[in-house]
C-alpha cells in the first residue's frame, strides 16, 4: 500500500513534468527568437513573491487557509509579465531595464514576505528548486490547466507570433494586431513560469526555457524544428532528470536542469564534429580534383 | 483625363505629420489611381518613409486622412489586399531560425485564420510566389544565410504571396547589387503590366527607376510634383532644382551619364575576363 501511494506521487510528478517539458520549449522558441529569454528570469522571481505571498495569507487569516501558493505566484507572474510589457513601452531606448527592474522588486518582495511567514526552510527550498514528490493533486490540477490554457493559446496564434517575432511592421500590415498579440505573449511567458515552478522550482525554470531551445538551435534550419527538436531535448531533460534523480536519490529540479545542460554540450559537440568532417570532406575532395 | 476615371487606390487628403515639434509631411494631397506603377523620390530625410508609415496606418498622422481602396485607414481590414516590403526588411536578426518557405508563409497568416494552419493550396501559394521571384531553388535555406538580394526577392514574395492589389516598396534595392536591381525592376513592370497590380516603390535613386514607371512623385517634406512620367521628364530640371537643390542638380546629370558608362564598363570588365 504504502509502495503503491509512493508510486502514484512519482507519477503524478512525471505526469506534470512531461506536461512541462512539452511546454516550456515552444515558449522558450518564441522567446529566444525574441530575444526575451531573460524574461523568465524576472518574472519567476516575481513569482516566488507571489507564492509567498500565498502562503502568508494562507497561515495568517483563516479564511483564506485554502489557498493554493500557485495561484497567487500565477497572479503576481501575470501583473510582472505585463508590468515588463510596460516597463518597455517606457524605457523605449533601453528595454532591458524591465527585466532588471521586475527582478530585484520580485527578490525583494520575496525576502519580505518569507520573513514575515512562519514556513519551514524546507519548504522554501522546494520552491526554490522544485521537489517532484511534493507535487500534489492540487497542484497536478494546477498544472495541468494552466498546460491546457497555454496549449490552446499556443495552437491558435503560433502564425501571428512567428510573424510578429520575425517582422512586427510587416505582421502589421498583414492584419495581425501587435498589440494583442505582445499581450497574449505576456500572458503566455506568465502562464508557462507559474506551472513550472513546483516540478523544476522558481531558480531553475529558466532552464526548461533556454536550454533545450539552445540545444535544438544547434541543428535546426526552420523555426518548425527549433519547436520540434526543442520538445525532444526538453522531454528528455525532463525523463532524464526524472530518473536519475529517483535513482541517485538527488533533487529533481536540478537533475533535470543538468540534464537539459548535458543534452545542450552534446548538441554542441554533434554540431562541431560535423563542422570537422565537413571541412575535411571539402579538403579531400579537392584533393580528388587535383588529382 | 482617363487616368481620372480610375478608381483610386490611395487617397491621401491634406496630410501634415511631425515628429515631436518638427514637421515631416506638410498638407500632402495624393491620389493613385489603382494600375498605376508610382516612383515615389525624393533625397535622404524627405519624409519618405514616414508617408508609407502614414498610408499603411503604422503611424497616425497629425492631420488629414488616408483611404485605402476608399476606406479610411484607421477601419481598413482588407490587409490581405497589401503588401508591403519594408526598408527595414533586411535588417531582421541574420540568425533567425527560418526557412524561405516559412518567411513567405507569413504573408498568408494574415489569411488563414486562427487555430488553422496552412493547407495544400495555401503551401502551393507559398511555392508559387517563391518560384515566381526566382527563388525555388533555396526554398528550404535560412533565411540569414541568402545574400542581400536574394533575401529581398524572398520579402518580394511574402508581400505578393496574398495577391495583393496594391505593393509598397520602401528602398528595397537599397544593399542590392546593380544587376539584381535591374531584374528586380523588370520584375515590377512586369507584375504591372501582366497582372495590373498598383505598385508604390519609394526610392532615392531617380536614374535607375524612371525607365520603368507610369508615374512619378516627388517629396521633400511637401508633394513637389505628381505627375505621369513623360510630363516629369519636361519639369525635371525644375523639380530637381526645387527639391535638391542646384549642385545636386549637376550630380544627377552626372549619374545619367554614369549610366550609360557603367554598360561599358561592364563590357570592358567582361572583355578583361575573357
Amino acid at each position: 500500500m504504502e509502495l503503491l501511494q509512493q508510486l502514484t506521487f512519482l507519477e503524478r510528478g512525471v505526469l506534470a513534468g512531461l506536461i512541462i517539458g512539452f511546454i516550456c520549449p515552444v515558449v522558450g522558441a518564441f522567446l529566444l527568437v525574441r530575444r526575451m529569454t531573460i524574461i523568465s528570469e524576472g518574472l519567476s522571481h516575481i513569482t516566488l513573491s507571489g507564492i509567498a505571498a500565498g502562503v502568508l495569507m494562507s497561515q495568517t487569516t483563516a479564511l483564506l487557509a485554502f489557498i493554493n501558493p500557485l495561484y497567487t505566484g500565477l497572479i503576481f507572474s501575470l501583473v510582472g509579465s505585463l508590468l515588463v510589457e510596460k516597463l518597455r513601452q517606457i524605457y523605449k531606448h533601453f528595454q532591458e531595464l524591465a527585466i532588471p527592474i521586475i527582478l530585484s522588486s520580485g527578490i525583494g518582495l520575496s525576502a519580505l514576505l518569507i520573513s514575515m511567514s512562519t514556513s519551514s526552510y524546507s519548504e522554501w527550498y522546494n520552491y526554490m528548486f522544485g521537489s517532484i514528490v511534493t507535487v500534489n493533486l492540487n497542484d497536478l490540477l494546477f498544472i495541468f490547466m494552466t498546460g491546457i490554457i497555454a496549449m490552446l493559446l499556443l495552437a491558435a496564434f503560433y502564425k501571428e507570433l512567428l510573424s510578429i517575432s520575425f517582422d512586427q511592421e510587416f505582421a502589421f500590415t498583414s492584419g495581425i494586431s501587435v498589440k494583442k498579440m505582445n499581450f497574449l505573449f505576456s500572458v503566455l511567458i506568465a502562464l508557462v513560469i507559474s506551472m513550472s515552478m513546483k516540478v523544476v522550482g522558481i531558480l531553475l525554470v529558466g532552464a526548461m526555457v533556454t536550454l533545450p531551445v539552445a540545444a535544438s538551435m544547434q541543428f535546426a534550419k526552420s523555426f518548425r524544428q527549433v519547436v520540434f527538436l526543442g520538445i525532444l531535448f526538453g522531454e528528455a531533460a525532463m525523463i532524464g532528470g526524472i530518473f536519475f534523480s529517483y535513482f541517485f536519490n538527488i533533487a529533481t529540479g536540478g537533475m533535470i536542469v543538468v540534464t537539459g545542460l548535458l543534452l545542450l554540450i552534446i548538441a554542441l559537440l554533434i554540431n562541431k564534429i560535423k563542422k570537422i568532417m565537413n571541412s575535411y570532406r571539402l579538403i579531400s575532395s579537392r584533393k580528388e580534383i587535383v588529382k | 483625363m482617363n487616368e481620372q476615371s480610375r478608381p483610386l487606390a490611395i487617397d491621401i487628403d491634406q496630410l501634415s505629420f511631425a515628429y515631436q515639434n518638427q514637421n515631416v509631411l506638410e498638407d500632402i494631397n495624393m491620389k493613385v489611381p489603382q494600375g498605376s506603377f508610382l516612383g515615389l523620390v525624393g533625397p535622404n530625410g524627405s519624409g519618405k518613409s514616414t508617408l508609407i508609415k502614414c498610408l499603411l496606418g503604422l503611424l497616425t498622422p497629425n492631420q488629414g486622412t488616408v483611404k485605402l481602396f476608399g476606406v479610411n485607414v484607421k477601419k481598413f481590414d482588407r490587409w490581405n489586399d497589401i503588401g508591403f516590403v519594408s526598408q527595414k526588411a533586411n535588417s531582421f536578426n541574420s540568425g533567425f531560425p527560418a526557412t524561405v518557405f516559412e518567411v513567405v508563409s507569413m504573408g498568408l497568416y494574415g489569411k488563414v485564420g486562427l487555430f488553422r494552419f496552412l493547407n495544400r493550396k495555401h503551401k502551393q501559394k507559398v511555392r508559387e510566389a517563391i518560384a515566381q521571384v526566382g527563388m525555388e531553388d533555396f526554398i528550404n535555406e535560412n533565411i540569414g544565410q541568402l545574400s542581400g538580394g536574394q533575401q529581398q526577392r524572398v520579402f518580394i514574395a511574402r508581400a505578393l504571396v496574398s495577391d495583393p492589389s496594391l505593393l509598397i516598396l520602401d528602398e528595397p534595392t537599397v544593399g542590392v547589387d546593380a544587376k539584381s536591381v535591374t531584374n528586380f525592376y523588370t520584375m515590377l513592370k512586369k507584375l504591372n503590366d501582366e497582372k495590373g497590380i498598383t505598385l508604390i516603390l519609394v526610392t532615392h535613386d531617380i536614374g535607375a527607376m524612371s525607365e520603368y514607371v507610369t508615374d512619378v512623385a516627388c517629396l521633400n517634406k511637401c508633394l513637389h510634383f505628381h505627375g505621369n512620367k513623360h510630363s516629369f521628364e519636361e519639369n525635371k530640371e525644375e523639380m530637381m532644382t526645387a527639391m535638391y537643390g542646384h549642385e545636386v542638380n549637376l550630380l544627377e546629370h552626372n549619374h545619367d551619364h554614369d549610366h550609360h558608362h557603367h554598360h561599358h564598363d561592364h563590357d570592358d570588365v567582361r572583355r578583361d575576363e575573357t
